[in-house]
């Protein structure tokens, strides 16, 4: 009797294991960067592919960083694809992290603008991070260069700028008056790191640090910051979903950069995310997502889907391109985790 | 059969028999808490102290070189037999795409080593061996100094001290002796001070607040008192998250607090809380009060009041009654509270993360960023082990200080 109760329990305990094995088999998991552009990305992208293909997708979202693309290959495959920064793209690629991918499913790599191409990764939209500020704060004299920003005497109260050496080096060399062509070559000296951090010090009891893409709108409509560094589309959503008068000031200058998606190395669906990508990587689906948030396409067929004003919030066409700086993807490869060091040192102390 | 009357020395034996075998059944009761707290609390910190000085990644990928680095007994550039040797298995090491790890580990040794380590085993992947140091130096200059190789001939050892140095801002200069870092570098002593900084001000501030609400609490009749007892609960039962969220909300510029403070004319411009120190210090003060408040109430309510009645009878002031007899006696409640508020307050992190800037963040910040972000697991545990043994360190001189015994925990 007792025996059979034993191999009764045994058995439920198998079964029970079973089961979690069973819950275990996941849907295809896709990491963007939350808030008003995945919305965007879900009507766009994500629900149209899960109608066309009667697949489901799961959702999540992220703050970018290679730490912690390195942390979920290490561990048991949680993400299949996800949205990445350029220096994530080239690092992951390299750690073997990332996957490479089928080009030919993607409509051949002559489809694409140049810097879309890679590799393990395939542009989809080109962004920018730029100066905004709540057009109701200031009807007068608005902000309208970098240097306005680190100018707290004329403009008092607290700004925000990106958590990390990314962005606020060149916005701070940028209002150091650097012209946007020699930045770079600036930012490749010691020296000029050194100015660079200088100029971030100069106003470093008014700087406030924002992680997610959704916190600089946040910031300034409850008027924590008087500006703020943000990326452009996040700023054109809240006037357009909430009604705000946020303002980018385009002609400040802005760093523009390509977002990629990627497929991760110990992902155990590789073939579906790859046809997540395919489709998501189609020209009409880019379209479809510039018009619902003012990221550029990557693919030179999309981009002439799109009517003129819609093209004209976009970071990197003729109408705002001579404000713009393309982002040095090498710069930052060989140096984003010295200087990410250093500034969270800067930070902190 | 009739039953044979045990003799005395019998039964002293089957007594402590009995006594034993009631003590093993208690122990017994004891053991899954045991094998939990085993699994669960003392081999994650074992394993966590192992990891701040765990030193495998160039063993895992450079495995014959780490053998040979090791009997290398440094100074200068290694012998040429270990550079061909080191050269060949960074090549394969990068066909493998494993080389990665291991450039991550020496980058911690020196910043720009990573860079160094991945061009070079990407050149040496389309060359042919054998290697010589000429080779490595085509390829980039920096091979031919010796800090280079010294800090290879550290990331082979077995174990290292790397971390647990940077965890207290300190660092081996090129000839191996400890130095401290460069002051732009250095961050954990200061982020460490501010810790226990924000923990103290917390406690203090806990107290301040806490002890005459429990006082009150202990004196109000029960009625009222459970009322006021559900008024502390209710915040204890309620989401962290929520909390922190909602003091976001009141503390920030143009929120209740400041419009309120400007509306009685008490400021003429909002002050600057949220992403501030105050934000820190207010939210985390208010979290915590629950854990000063309850361990005094317990000690309060066992104090009978005839004993300040017998001291104010004998002609003390209520003051001196209060401060002779009444405080005495609270302070086991009082040393409790304070010893669970500190001791929780040490480990803040999501609290700070959200209401603090970046000048508020305490060493779980830290700790949490090398986890997540960086995935340096040696930096984390050896803050993790510090932030430890610092508590520790300090709960031992309470203990002496103010006695083990005297604590009442609830």
């Amino acid at each position: 009797m007792r025996r059979r109760l034993v191999a009764a329990l045994a058995l439920a305990g198998l079964s029970a294991l079973a089961a979690t094995g069973v819950a275990q088999a996941r849907d295809l998991t896709v990491v963007s960067w939350g808030g008003a552009y995945q919305d965007a990305q879900r009507k766009a992208i994500f629900d149209p592919y899960m109608q066309e293909t009667g697949r489901k997708i799961v959702e999540d979202s992220w703050n970018g960083g290679i730490g912690a693309l390195r942390a979920k290959a290490e561990g048991p495959p949680t993400w299949d694809v996800v949205q990445v920064e350029t220096d994530e793209l080239v690092l992951g690629c390299e750690e073997g992290v990332l996957t490479p991918l089928d080009w030919e499913k993607l409509g051949g790599k002559d489809r694409y603008i140049p810097e879309a191409v890679h590799e393990c990764g395939v542009g989809n939209i080109v962004w920018a991070t730029v100066l905004a500020y709540d057009g109701d704060r200031f009807r007068d004299d608005p902000p309208k260069s970098w240097a306005d920003f680190f100018d707290t005497k004329t403009y008092p109260g607290q700004r925000a700028l990106r958590r990390g050496p990314r962005q606020a080096l060149e916005f701070a060399l940028m209002a150091d008056g650097v012209p946007l062509d020699r930045i770079y070559a600036v930012l490749r000296t010691p020296e000029g790191i050194e100015r660079a951090f200088r100029k971030l010090d100069s106003i470093k009891g008014d700087l406030i640090w924002w992680e997610a893409g959704a916190q600089p709108p946040q910031l300034l409509a409850s008027g924590e910051v008087v500006m703020t560094s943000a990326y452009n589309g996040r700023i054109s959503a809240a006037n357009r979903n909430e009604g705000r008068n946020f303002r980018i000031a385009w002609q400040a200058g802005y760093v523009y950069q390509i977002d990629s998606w990627v497929i991760l190395a110990n992902s155990d669906r590789k073939d579906e995310a790859m046809d997540f990508v395919a489709f998501a990587s189609r020209p009409d689906r880019q379209a479809a997502l510039a018009m619902l948030i003012p990221y550029g396409p990557t693919r030179v067929d999309a981009a002439e889907l799109l009517p003129p004003e819609v093209a004209a919030d976009i970071p990197g066409t003729p109408a705002n391109r001579q404000y713009g700086l393309f982002f040095d993807r090498d710069f930052w490869v060989e140096h984003v985790e010295k200087l990410t060091e250093r500034f969270n040192a800067w930070a902190a102390q | 059969m009739e039953a044979v009357a045990p003799t005395a020395p019998d039964l002293a034996r089957r007594v402590r028999a009995g006594e034993r075998r009631r003590r093993l059944a208690a122990f017994g009761l004891t053991l899954p808490l045991c094998a939990f707290l085993l699994v669960f609390f003392v081999l994650p910190i074992l394993g966590m102290l192992r990891l701040a000085v765990s030193n495998t990644e160039m063993a895992e990928t450079l495995p014959r070189s780490t053998e040979a680095f090791r009997t290398w007994e440094g100074g200068g550039v290694p012998p040429p037999d270990i550079v061909d040797l080191f050269a060949r298995e960074l090549a394969e090491a990068h066909r493998a795409r494993s080389l990665a790890r291991f450039a991550t580990r020496l980058n911690y040794e020196e910043a720009g080593l990573r860079s160094l380590v991945l061009n070079t085993g990407r050149r040496l992947a389309r060359a042919q061996p054998p290697f010589s140091l000429d080779d490595l130096a085509a390829i980039d200059p920096s091979w031919r100094d010796p800090g280079v190789w010294a800090a290879i001939r550290r990331a082979a050892q077995p174990w290292t001290d790397l971390y647990v140095l940077a965890a207290l801002d300190l660092q081996h200069d090129a000839e191996g002796r400890i130095v401290r870092v460069p002051p732009e570098r250095a961050i954990y002593l200061d982020i460490l001070g501010r810790t226990f900084r924000i923990a103290a001000v917390v406690t203090l501030a806990c107290l301040v607040i806490g002890y005459p609400l429990a006082y009150t609490l202990a004196h109000l009749p029960e009625r009222h008192a459970h009322l006021l007892m559900i008024g502390v609960l209710l915040p204890f039962w309620t989401s962290l998250l929520v909390r922190t969220a909602a003091w976001i909300v009141i503390l920030q510029r143009e929120g209740p607090l400041n419009e309120l403070l400007q509306w009685l004319g008490l400021i003429d411009r909002p002050l600057e809380l949220v992403f501030h120190r105050p934000a820190v210090y207010i939210a985390m003060t208010h979290v915590l009060l629950p854990f000063m408040v309850l361990p005094i109430y317990s000690v309060m309510r066992t104090i009978h009041p005839s004993y300040v009645r017998a001291a104010l009878s004998l002609g003390a002031t209520p003051w001196t009654a209060f401060r002779r007899v009444y405080l005495p006696l609270s302070l086991p409640g009082v040393s409790a509270g304070c010893l669970l508020v500190f001791i929780l307050a040490l480990g803040y992190y999501i609290t700070p993360a959200l209401v603090g800037g970046a000048t508020d963040q305490m060493i779980s910040w830290f700790i949490a960023f090398y986890t997540l972000q960086t995935v340096n697991w040696g930096m984390a545990a050896a803050l993790g082990s510090i932030l430890l043994l610092a508590t520790l360190a300090l709960y031992l001189l309470f203990a002496r200080v103010v006695g083990i015994e005297r604590l009442r925990l609830a």
